[in-house]
């Protein structure tokens, strides 16, 4: 029973340093790295708005509000959101199919849901933090790792939102959705045999599709997504442009505010998607290099936290929402650096966009309460 | 066997996650070296790359607009091409102050500042960062003298040289061609960004809007460096656009020609159509205007001319036109009559001049007050005798007479590739009741009988309907092209290329004969002296089966004459025309209205047989050696 021994003496070297911060359920690293990420994000943001400062007061203000958020959602007990999960599953995948059905459309996209005069939101966003809550709720009530029948039935669960959401177009926010539900399987020690089974199957369906099923069009379509550089006029101007920002930053880069490519225009979306283009044009690779490694600091605090976790639904949920975030930080750099394609995923707390924003303060709300709501009688 | 109860085991699952947390730890920090990698591959390695393209020099990625597909007649006559023409572009991103650049411009070529306002609605509707925004066309030389000198007052500003379209012969075939001009912000909204990234123009009325996507061909585009003043230095990378494919139509000029000129300078309409194929060969809305007055954007002033003309030269008769036809209409009243059962050959009527309804006071005239006695089907058609078509049409009834009428095209689009074409009206109870809120009278369905009433055809209808009669019911619907780079119509259809039509089901009548009846009864009207067309009819070198028609544009009052003295000259009646010649093998299906020509018989026949003989006969006034019969029916000299 050493195991006993350890988690009571830990337990009493938290009661005696039971700080402010620790009563508040805040936990001081995470709150650390997202305010000096938040300051640097602005920062980068003034230069590539073109120093407008309507935009950097509304990315403020949205970060204040994801930071009221992240307070409130840290004061809830992990045993509570368990037990209000299967609901905000069912309720926010209605929320999905009422836009499927009755959704507003704008920019070609239905994704929201639109009282007029009172509200519009995306109900996808809510369901890239309930996701990995119910997979991981899921879980928790059987042991680990989880057989066939569990795994079918996750998939299943993953599998309705992630289609809804596909379908509204939105096959950046599906993907996240996905991912997240997939790495509660994963941090639930889905064995291995299934994921290079999955792996393996996924090749060869793909190659059937690719020559029994695909039209010519869609074909082309899937092609220009996966090399857009073969339309340089559509999508792929974007990536010439900010592979060549990004490249003319060199080592040390232009400086602060100095970039050509971003301030003369020819970079589109410089200051939402493709922002990391402008941080790499005016801070070079060390820019670059010191934002990943924030990045790193921050996931190895998320995965710190995971393995502190009690309970199972703590650790899981936990798990899968530092490696979802990893998921955004990867997706953006790797598309707007050309290797991967173009999926729109934010790059974290640097673009500009409140929504996606308060969903990830959430989020991280979310990895504070399962660190600060421990007992050490939590596990019985 | 006993399964083993499964108990929960916290601490194998806590070292399970934890081991998953150390495999995930090791998976993010590879994949974030795969990024410092590529970040590096892109920054330090390919630096001097990135650094000219960014820095030095600026590559960008420019648009080259396809040459539009040409237009040809039936002869390989170009109806429209394209020239080359100068225009002004501003780049807003090289301007600088572009707002003072627009100033000097308007200084330096001496415009007023309405040419400002309207450089500055063209400049706002630049679409990509650092391309070329067009806000003046066809520059003259002088224009582009002056620019030059003061090229360095105005950066960003450039002449270049672009193909525009032009339309050589003018007014011939602006109605049926159509003309291009520059895309406006709904039609931006729809189109392609890509596609049309380098393309100022498109189609806006004819064949140029209906074939538009085949017109236009494909974008290509070319990577170039410039360097900070905008100048390209080299073209790394050059793919090339793919030129739209040519339209050759069945139109023929030299008949255009003469169907223009049979008018005569009166208001009208003349179509023509090949019956076996549904060639348009012809197509002429009196008066016309000058297409090229759109190409690069019409003024005002113009514009308002040609809008404000009480001669209505931007109205297209032949397909927006709508008439009651009249008493062309009855031919193919008769077939239905014949195919229903409800007249023979030989049946007759009395024609005391009037036909009345029982227990109804109201007289419907024949037009010839005295009454013609006994008529029969051939009479009734020869001498266009109302009171005949009257009974026949009470006996159909409307239900019966709409189907057939319908069936025949009257009340529906007809044509595949003409966009404009209105749809006419073939009315029925159910569509009257429906827009009036009022049951139908048996007295409609007796004018129907001789075209009036709520019926509405255009002039490219009654065509059809005649070329329908010369095919003895079978469909082919009328079509502007022959092909397009070796493609028919049909082909295109099947491509996804232009919307889909379906041909509609032939108009079976129970025997073949009934189709000759009917045709005969036309022939009397042009060769038989009691005829109402015999005048015409008489000097034609080969047999035409036709049929006049007038379409009222006021009222007349029950009992009152249609006296011409008394009416507006813009008031008096429309003469109508159809016919269809040589009638053994018909090559030719013609429609001609008279706008208040008044006699379709005296007026719009002698235009049918113009623009007949300009397509049957050859140049020493012999019927061409191809149209001749089999039989020797015609006399020769």
């Amino acid at each position: 029973m050493g195991n006993f021994d350890r988690t009571l003496s830990s337990e009493d070297v938290v009661r005696r340093r039971a700080t402010l911060l620790q009563r508040l359920h805040i936990d001081g690293w995470l709150l650390l790295i997202l305010l000096a990420l938040a300051a640097g994000g602005l920062f980068v943001l003034y230069s590539a708005s073109g120093k407008n400062w309507d935009i950097l007061l509304k990315q403020a203000s949205s970060f204040g509000l994801g930071l009221l958020a992240m307070f409130i959602v840290a004061q809830i007990e992990p045993r509570f959101m368990a037990r209000w999960v299967p609901l905000a599953y069912l309720a926010g995948t209605s929320m999905l199919l009422y836009v499927e059905l009755f959704g507003y459309t704008a920019m070609g996209a239905t994704r929201w849901i639109h009282i007029p005069g009172v509200i519009r939101f995306q109900p996808s966003e809510f369901m890239k933090l309930i996701m990995p809550a119910t997979i991981a709720w899921y879980l928790a009530r059987g042991s680990l790792p989880p057989r066939l029948k569990h795994i079918c039935i996750s998939l299943l669960l993953i599998g309705i939102p992630f289609v809804l959401v596909l379908k509204q177009p939105d096959l950046g926010t599906a993907m996240l959705i996905l991912a997240s539900g997939a790495f509660v399987l994963f941090m639930g020690g889905l064995r291995w045999r299934w994921i290079s089974a999955a792996v393996a199957a996924a090749v060869p369906i793909a190659v059937a599709m690719w020559y029994f099923v695909l039209h010519d069009y869609q074909k082309r379509r899937i092609h220009t997504f996966l090399d857009p550089e073969s339309d340089p006029l559509g999508s792929g101007w974007n990536i010439i442009q900010s592979k060549a920002a990004i490249g003319s930053g060199g080592v040390f880069g232009k400086g602060w505010l100095q970039g050509t490519q971003s301030h003369l225009d020819f970079l589109p979306e410089s200051h939402t998607d493709f922002i990391i283009a402008v941080l790499g044009e005016e801070f070079g690779l060390v820019g670059i290099c010191l934002l990943l490694m924030v990045y790193l600091v921050l996931i190895g605090r998320g995965l710190f936290i995971t393995a502190q976790a009690q309970t199972l639904f703590g650790k899981l949920l936990a798990g899968s929402i530092t490696m979802t975030f990893f998921v955004y930080v990867f997706v953006n750099i790797g598309m707007v650096s050309g290797l991967l394609p173009v999926v729109g995923v934010p790059l974290p707390f640097i673009s500009y966009g409140g929504t996606s924003l308060v969903t990830l303060m959430t989020g991280f709300g979310v990895l504070m309460s399962v660190h600060t709501h421990r007992k050490w009688i939590a596990q019985a | 066997m006993p399964q083993p109860i499964r108990l929960k085991d916290h601490e194998r699952d806590a070292r399970l996650v934890r081991r998953r947390v150390v495999v995930g730890a090791v998976l993010v920090v590879m994949l974030t070296l795969v990024l410092v990698a590529r970040a590096y591959y892109l920054q330090v390695i390919q630096y001097d790359h990135h650094t000219t393209l960014a820095e030095n020099n600026r590559i960008h990625v420019q648009p080259i607009p396809p040459t539009r597909g040409l237009i040809f007649d039936r002869n390989g006559v170009i109806i429209a091409d394209n020239r080359p023409s100068f225009s002004l572009t501003v780049t807003r991103e090289r301007a600088g102050d572009w707002q003072a650049v627009l100033d000097t411009l308007v200084q330096v070529l001496e415009l007023t500042a309405e040419d400002r306002a309207i450089f500055e609605k063209r400049f706002r509707q630049g679409r990509r960062p650092f391309e070329p925004v067009p806000i003046l066309f066809e520059l003259t030389e002088e224009q582009i003298a002056r620019i030059a000198v003061n090229q360095f007052r105005l950066p960003g500003v450039e002449v270049t040289a672009q193909l525009v379209r032009h339309y050589p012969l003018g007014e011939h075939f602006a109605q049926s061609v159509g003309y291009v001009g520059r895309i406006n912000e709904q039609e931006l909204k729809k189109l392609d960004p890509v596609d049309y990234s380098g393309t100022h123009h498109i189609g806006k009325t004819g064949a140029e809007k209906f074939y538009e996507n085949v017109l236009h061909g494909e974008v290509g585009y070319e990577e170039v460096e410039t360097n900070a003043r905008g100048r390209v230095l080299r073209v790394l990378k050059r793919t090339e656009p793919q030129s739209g494919r040519d339209l050759t139509l069945n139109l023929d000029l030299k008949l255009q020609q003469a169907a223009e000129a049979a008018l005569a300078g009166r208001r009208g309409a003349v179509v023509a159509i090949e019956p076996a194929t549904g060639g348009i060969l012809a197509m002429a809305s009196q008066p016309s205007f000058d297409p090229n007055l759109f190409v690069t954007g019409i003024s005002f002033k113009d514009y308002a001319a040609l809008r404000d003309s009480i001669d209505r030269p931007l109205y297209n008769r032949v397909l927006r036109g709508l008439y009651p036809p009249g008493s062309t209409i009855k031919p193919m009243v008769a077939a239905a009559g014949l195919d229903a059962g409800v007249i023979t050959e030989r049946s007759r009527i009395f024609d005391p001049g009037y036909y009345q309804l029982p227990n109804y006071e109201h007289k419907y005239r024949n037009w010839n007050r005295n009454g013609e006695g006994w008529v029969d089907l051939q009479l009734a058609i020869m001498r266009s005798n109302d009171t005949y078509f009257y009974d026949l049409a009470l006996k159909l009834g409307v239900r019966r007479l709409h189907d057939y009428l319908y069936g025949m095209g009257i009340g529906r689009r007809v044509s595949i590739d003409l966009g404009e074409e209105a749809e006419g009206l073939m009315p029925s109870p159910e569509w009257k009741r429906a827009r009036y809120r009022q049951a139908w009278y048996p007295g409609e369905t007796l004018i129907l009988g001789i075209g009036q009433g709520y019926m509405q055809a255009t002039p490219l209808q009654l065509a059809q309907a005649t070329a329908l009669v010369a095919n003895k019911g079978r469909w082919v619907r009328p079509r502007l092209l022959r092909s397009a780079a070796g493609l028919t119509p049909e082909q295109l259809m099947a491509d996804g290329e232009i919307p889909q039509v379906e041909t509609p089901p032939d108009v079976v009548l129970k025997d073949m004969k009934y189709w000759d009846m009917v045709s005969n009864g036309m022939q009397q009207v042009l060769h038989n002296p009691r005829g109402t067309a015999f005048k015409v009819g008489s000097q034609a070198l080969y047999r035409i089966a036709g049929k006049s028609g007038t379409a009222q544009v006021v009222a007349i009052k029950q009992g009152e004459k249609y006296d011409r003295s008394k009416i507006k000259e813009r008031h008096r009646d429309h003469a109508l025309f159809i016919a269809f010649a040589p009638v053994e093998n018909p090559q030719i299906a013609v429609a001609v209205m008279v706008e208040n020509g008044e006699s379709g018989s005296g007026v719009a026949a002698p235009v049918v047989k113009q623009v007949m003989d300009a397509w049957l006969l050859d140049d020493s006034g012999q019927l061409k050696a191809q149209f001749r019969p089999a039989s020797p029916a015609v006399e020769s000299h």
